[in-house]
Parts: structure tokens; C-alpha cells; sequence
């Protein structure tokens, strides 16, 4: 097909307004915000009030909120959705997250894993060899 | 020869002395006077004919996609000869070094020689063709006038050429790592590597791995936002498609690199004790973080050359790639499945049998998708019009190679069977299988195939087809003894043998690395032949292959801006399909194009990079502290240059394409 003159400017033309991403407002900032205050506060009173039985559980919740934080600060103050970009951020996250998570809980298994098979290192070792 | 680690240090030059340069071998000083010969003479061929000026203002200082392709592609052929000399020697060495002969390489200089070679090939050779012939072509096919970031691209280019140069210098001042191309902990680390090697090794990576990653994210982002109109991303090109999952797999993988570089060099400097034996390092994290990189690492080379394989095929087929869908979907799977398969690299460390089998099954499952590939590739050619230009020559090479390699891989993936191969010359026959098999062969086809696009002449195909027989039949000749000696129980790294039975085998391998040499020698004279006969290879119509895809509807060399009008895309094949439509080249209503300014920023922050690296390799600590403040100062000022872009002007443009008009009608 025929090129056609002047149809979509292209390349240097059009930097600066590729930014169809929201920019917020003062509502959803604020949301934001108590959101993430009350998210820290929580920890905060896990630990200092001593409320779970162990200090594994307090371990693992703290976790919990944390990830709930990281969320919430994606989606109130980087303005993370799934129509941003034609989806492309949406996608670029995803990616990112599965590549974490790969190489996070990979390394996990993988460095828990590689005494399986090891000889016996030390005489402590050797001793309790089954 | 080994130097005393705990040598005196000067404020002036750190731990620089005289010592330090490799006066005591005569192969390095040879070498080094070469050098010094051939660089004077460069030098004054060039003021000779006054070209300093031509080269900083066109080329050096280019942000132009091409022209940084272009010096892409010359650094990779620069260090080719490098590495290719350090392969030379190790094939001499093993072939000699039997019966209680030595050999002519001392075990310190020989240990250097296979790391050099590793790091070469695969940083400083594999990866700027890769990244040279993307930048050279996506941009063409997606019909954009030039990458996303101009200057970043320039940038990237001087990073990753800073890289090669600092272990270029290790060969004269000091030495490499004598490690093995991934420097695996505690060998790396300060105990059992005290001197400059692995320091060398640390900075060169780091600096050039700071422009790998700059230009994937660049790459990204040109494919994924300056498509021409209509372009969907199932209309893309296949090369195209390549080249945007390697660069996300390159987006996702590098850092991790520079991540455990970056420990490595703070267990080296500062003390820590990440990697080491005791302490609480662990040198098995170094391994599996290395690999988390390395494996994907493989396929960011391999599926470009996928790509260039696929255009290939169609063009000289002169038919639609079978499967184009397939085709997509393999690559994604490939891009995917590469990140789960890391620990196939080290089966033998340690782990039970649940990981090991999940890593083997999954490495196997990869040659499922790239067996639809070479499937794709044999049904488009099944019923097409063949034509055995180079190209082509090179694709049917590499197709009849690779799938030996692949084979040998889903042998290695098996675990227990690996217990036996690990580390041997089996699986160094392997992986040079692939990559000599799949990646070069794959860029000595997209360079013999773009060139004409880039320079404006086609390549002498007799030359040509010279290089490829012997690269061809010597890999064959130097690889498959290894295979045998691999299954026979030799290690790897080895530099002197015991058991004369061996020999013929290293014999014939060093006769098969004199036959690729030949293959090289013959490349370089298709270049300078062609060079000579360009009038003749003339490509007046910028379409010399009857190609199918955008870069071909534009003239050979292109103009700055690529494309005077940008085109709309109707089909993938764009360009065949609007050839089929009876295109015509609209002829007025030019408009200016605006253009990004060339600058000699990059360049210039590069060089500093280089001089840090040099100064922290010999702990140089103000040179440290200068080159730092000056390459942030020097960043800073150049954000601050606004004098940055210019409009080509419609006459120039109508000038530009008028003159192209002429040449078509063959005035």
C-alpha cells in the first residue's frame, strides 16, 4: 500500500506526549496515603505490642504487609493499572514479577538443596553421616 | 610468574609499578610491538589523509542507528581476530604438550588465554554483532527514522567499546583473570586470586555491561513505541520480534550480573565475605547467581540469529515464512522457558535428585520450541523457489550444524548422563556447537545479508562462499574430536596431557581451527574485494535480495532519516506486500524532518569510565575519585545541553530523494 504524506509523525515528532498513564488526584493521593499509614502502623503495633504468639508469625504478617504496602504504593502513587500504555506497563510489571520471583524462590530451592549430594565437609559432619 | 600480593602501593599509581608490564614473555612482547606498529601506522594513514575530522564528526560522535550499527559490527570483528588468536594458541598448546613436552605456554600465561578467549568471545564479539545488527536493521524494519534514545544509543556503543578496551589492556599492563570466563568463586576471590586479573575481568564487564543494558532498554522501547502505523505486533518482522524478547530478556538478566559482579568486587576491595569458604560466604551463591544471568544470556544471542535466519529463508525462498505464528510464539516460550533452566549448569554441585530432574525436564522441554523452528524453516523452504546465494548458504549450514548441538544439549540435560560430561571438552564441543553453529554462522548471514542496506554494494559472493566452506567444515574438523575426547573423560582447561593416545585428536582439532582461520582470512578479503569491485556490486534499487520486509523499500545506503514518508503497514512482509500492490514512491510534499544533533558526550563519559576502571583494577584512589566526579559533572552538563536536534530541510529531503528517483529510472 501507498505511503502517505504527513500521516502519523513519527519518530522524534512525537516525544514528550506518550504519556496517556493517569496523573492522580487529591482524593486518590490521599487514599494512598492513609492506606499506607495504616499499613505501617500495623507492624508497628504487631512488634511493639508483642500480639502474635510467635516471633516467626510476626515475621511472616510483617512480610504480608509489606507486600500489601508495595502494592498499594504502585497503584495510588505510580499509577500502576492494566490501561496505562496500551497495557504495556501492565505487562512490564507482570515480567518483572515473574522474574523475581523465579529467581528469588529458584535460588531459595536451589541453595537449600546443594548439600544433598555434597561429601561430608567437616568430622562433625562426618560423624553424623547417616 | 606470580607477583607478591602484598607489594607495595604508591599513592601516585596504586599498585602500578614496572613489574607490571609483561616484559619477561616474548609472546606478549611480540604482540605488543605489533601493536604499537600497526596503531602508528593507523594513526598516521589517517593524518596522512586528513580523515581525524571525517571520523569524530560522522562517525565517532554519530547518534545515527546505522553508523552506530555499523561500529558495532567493526568492534565485534576487531575482537574476533583477538579472541580468535587466544584459540589459536590453546588449540597449538594441547596439540603439542603431550609426551612430557610443555608445551610453549607457561600454565600462568595459558590460564589467562581460555579466560580471555571466554570473555571475548561471548562479551566482546557475540554480543556487539547481536546488538550492532539490531541496531542497524529494527529501526529499517519498523519503519522508524532512528532508536528511541539517539544519544543513549552512542553512549551504549562507547560502554561496551570502553569494556573491550580495558581487557585489551590487561594483555600489556599486568594480566587477565585466570579464572575461566565466569571468575566462579573462591577462585575469584582475593585468596586465590590476589593480583589485577580478576580486577580486569570485574571493570571491563561492568563497563561494558552498563552499555549492553542502556541499549536493551533503548531497543525496548523503539520497538514497543516507534512501530509505523498498522504495524501490530503480529505484523512485526521475525528478526524484529527476536530482537524485542532479547532485549527484555537482556532488561531482566543483566542486572543480575552486574548485581553479583558488583559482590564479588566488594568481597575483592572491601572485605566482605559474600562468596568465600568460610565466614559465612558461599561460593555455591555465586554459581547459581552467575547462571541466573548466564542462561539467558545464551538466548539473547541465539534469537537474533533465530531471527536473522527466518528473514532469511523467506527472502531467498521468495516465499511467506512458514508458521510466522509458530514462529512468534517459539520465540516467547524460548524467552520464558530460558529463565528456568539455570541450574542445568551445574547438576553436578550438589543438589537432590528433585531439582536436578525439574531443571533437566525443563531444559529439555526448550528444544521443543526450537524444533518447531527448524521445522518452520525446512516447510518454507519445501516448495520454494531456492536460491543458493550466501546467505542462504550460511542458513543451511547452520541448520545442519545446530541440530547436532541441540542434540548433544538434551543429552547434557540429562542429569546423570551429565555427571559424566560435566566439565569435559564434551560439553565445550556442545555449546561451540551451538554458538559457532547458530550465532555466527547467524551473523555471518544477516552481515553478508544487510550489507548491501548498509554500504550501498552488495558482497562479493565468491569470497563468500570461500568463508563459509571453510568456517563450516573447519568447525566440523575442530569440534567433533572434542566430542570424542569429551566421552572419553577429559576435563576441560587442561594444558599438558599425559596419555599420548590423545594427541591425534587435539591434532586434528588444531588443523580444523587453521581451517576456520582460513574462513576468517577469507572474510576479510569478501570485504576488501568487495570494496575494490563496489561499482560492479552497485545496488542502485535499495532491493537487491527481492526482499519482503521495510528496510528493502528504502534506498541502499539509507538516507539519515530513513524514510521520507513514514509507511503504513498492511500485512506482515510489508514491503512485498506493497510491492505486490504496485506501490509508487510518492515524489513531492516533503516536509522538514527534525533530527538529533551528533555529540561527543558519549564518547567522552566512556573514556572516563575506562579510566576508572583502569584506576580501580590498580586501586589508584584519586584517579577513582577524579574520574567519578568527572563522569557525574560531565553527565550533568550534557543533560543540560539543550542544543541538541536540527529539521533537515524539505529541499534537502526533496534534493535527497530526487536524486534517489533518477538512480531508479537508471539515469
Amino acid at each position: 500500500m501507498s505511503t502517505e504524506p504527513a500521516a502519523a509523525h513519527h519518530g522524534h515528532d512525537d516525544h514528550g506526549h506518550g504519556h496517556e498513564g493517569a496523573h492522580g488526584t487529591m482524593k486518590s493521593y490521599v487514599t494512598g496515603f492513609v492506606l499506607s499509614v495504616i499499613l505501617t502502623a500495623i507492624p508497628f503495633w504487631l512488634v511493639m505490642g508483642d500480639v502474635l504468639a510467635t516471633q516467626r508469625a510476626t515475621a511472616m504478617a510483617i512480610m504480608f504487609f509489606g507486600a500489601v504496602q508495595i502494592v498499594v504504593h504502585m497503584v495510588y502513587f505510580l499509577h500502576m493499572n492494566t490501561k496505562s500504555d496500551g497495557g504495556w506497563t501492565m505487562l512490564a510489571l507482570i515480567f518483572t514479577i515473574v522474574f523475581v520471583v523465579i529467581t528469588i524462590s529458584g535460588s531459595l530451592w536451589v541453595m537449600y538443596h546443594l548439600n544433598t549430594n555434597m561429601m561430608p565437609m567437616t568430622p562433625h559432619d562426618m560423624r553424623n553421616m547417616p | 610468574m606470580t607477583i607478591n600480593p602484598a607489594e607495595q602501593t604508591s599513592f601516585l599509581f596504586g599498585r602500578l609499578t614496572l613489574e607490571a608490564l609483561p616484559l619477561h614473555e616474548p609472546i606478549l612482547v611480540a604482540t605488543f610491538g605489533a601493536v604499537v606498529l600497526g596503531g602508528l601506522a593507523l594513526v598516521a594513514a589517517l593524518t596522512y589523509f586528513k580523515l581525524w575530522g571525517y571520523l569524530w564528526r560522522e562517525w565517532l560522535t554519530s547518534v545515527d542507528h546505522k553508523r552506530i550499527g555499523i561500529m558495532y559490527i567493526i568492534l565485534a570483528l576487531i575482537m574476533l581476530l583477538r579472541g580468535f588468536a587466544d584459540a589459536i594458541m590453546m588449540r597449538l598448546q594441547q596439540a603439542i604438550a603431550f609426551n612430557g613436552s610443555e608445551g610453549y605456554l607457561p600454565p600462568h600465561h595459558y590460564d589467562q588465554i581460555f579466560t580471555a578467549h571466554g570473555v571475548i568471545m561471548i562479551f566482546f564479539v557475540a554480543m556487539p554483532l547481536v546488538t550492532g545488527l539490531m541496531n542497524l536493521v529494527v529501526p529499517l524494519q519498523i519503519g522508524a527514522r532512528d532508536v528511541a534514545f539517539p544519544f543513549l544509543n552512542n553512549f551504549s556503543f562507547w560502554m561496551t567499546a570502553g569494556g573491550a578496551v580495558l581487557v585489551m589492556m590487561s594483555l600489556f599492563i599486568g594480566e587477565f583473570a585466570q579464572t575461566g570466563w565466569l571468575a566462579y568463586a573462591p577462585l575469584s576471590g582475593s585468596d586465590y586470586s590476589p593480583w589485577v586479573g580478576v580486577d580486569y575481568y570485574i571493570w571491563s564487564l561492568q563497563v561494558a555491561g552498563v552499555g549492553t543494558l542502556l541499549s536493551g532498554v533503548n531497543l525496548l522501547a523503539t520497538i514497543v513505541k516507534m512501530r509505523a502505523p498498522g504495524m501490530t505486533l503480529m505484523k512485526m518482522p521475525v528478526f524484529t520480534w527476536t530482537a524485542l524478547c532479547t532485549n527484555a530478556l537482556i532488561v531482566a538478566s543483566f542486572p543480575v550480573l552486574t548485581a553479583v559482579l558488583a559482590l564479588l568486587s566488594l568481597d575483592r576491595y572491601v572485605g566482605t565475605n559474600f562468596f568465600t569458604n568460610d565466614l559465612g560466604g558461599n561460593p555455591m551463591m555465586y554459581v547459581n547467581l552467575i547462571w541466573i544471568w548466564g542462561h539467558p544470556e545464551v538466548y539473547i544471542l541465539i534469537l537474533p540469529a533465530f531471527g536473522v535466519f527466518s528473514e532469511v529463508v523467506s527472502t531467498f525462498c521468495r516465499k511467506r515464512l512458514f508458521g510466522y505464528t509458530s514462529m512468534v510464539y517459539a520465540t516467547v516460550v524460548i524467552t520464558i522457558l530460558s529463565y528456568i533452566v539455570w541450574l542445568h549448569h551445574f547438576f553436578t554441585m550438589g543438589s537432590g535428585a528433585s531439582v536436578n530432574a525439574f531443571f533437566g525436564i525443563t531444559t529439555m522441554i526448550i528444544s521443543i520450541p526450537t524444533g518447531a523452528k527448524i521445522f518452520n524453516w525446512l516447510f518454507t523452504m519445501y516448495r520454494g523457489r531456492i536460491r543458493y546465494e550466501v546467505p542462504m548458504m550460511w542458513t543451511v549450514g547452520f541448520m545442519l550444524t545446530f541440530v547436532v548441538g541441540g542434540m548433544t544439549g538434551v543429552m547434557l540435560a540429562v542429569p546423570p548422563a551429565d555427571f559424566q560430561f560435566h566439565n569435559t571438552l564434551f560439553l565445550i564441543a556442545h555449546f561451540h556447537n551451538v554458538i559457532i553453529g547458530g550465532v555466527v554462522f547467524g551473523m555471518f548471514a544477516g552481515i553478508v545479508y544487510w550489507f548491501p542496506k548498509a554500504f550501498g554494494y552488495r558482497l562479493d559472493p565468491f569470497w563468500g562462499k570461500v568463508s563459509f566452506w571453510c568456517w563450516l567444515i573447519g568447525f566440523w574438523v575442530a569440534f567433533m574430536p572434542l566430542y570424542v575426547l569429551g566421552l572419553m573423560g577429559v576435563t576441560r582447561r587442561v594444558s599438558r596431557f599425559e596419555d599420548p593416545s590423545l594427541q591425534i585428536w587435539f591434532i586434528i582439532a588444531a588443523c580444523g581451527a587453521g581451517i576456520i582461520a582460513l574462513g576468517i582470512a577469507a572474510f576479510l578479503m569478501q570485504l576488501f574485494v568487495s570494496f575494490l569491485k563496489r561499482d560492479q556490486l552497485r545496488d542502485v534499487t535499495g532491493d537487491p535480495w527481492d526482499g519482503r520486509t521495510l528496510e528493502w523499500s528504502t534506498s541502499s545506503p539509507p538516507p539519515a532519516y530513513n524514510f521520507a514518508f513514514t509507511p503504513v503497514i498492511h500485512s506482515h512482509d510489508a514491503w512485498w506486500d506493497m510491492k505486490q500492490r504496485g506501490h509508487e514512491r510518492p515524489l513531492q510534499g516533503y516536509h522538514p524532518i527534525h533530527m538529533p544533533k551528533n555529540t561527543g558526550a558519549g564518547i567522552i563519559l566512556a573514556g572516563l569510565s575506562v579510566a576508572m576502571g583502569f584506576a580501580l583494577v590498580w586501586h589508584i584512589w584519586w584517579l577513582v575519585a577524579l574520574t567519578f566526579v568527572a563522569s557525574i559533572a560531565g553527565t550533568i552538563i550534557h543533560s543540560f545541553n539543550y542544543n541538541r536536534d536540527f529539521y533537515i530541510p524539505a529541499e534537502e529531503v526533496a534534493q535527497t530523494e530526487g536524486s534517489r528517483t533518477r538512480l531508479l529510472a537508471g539515469e
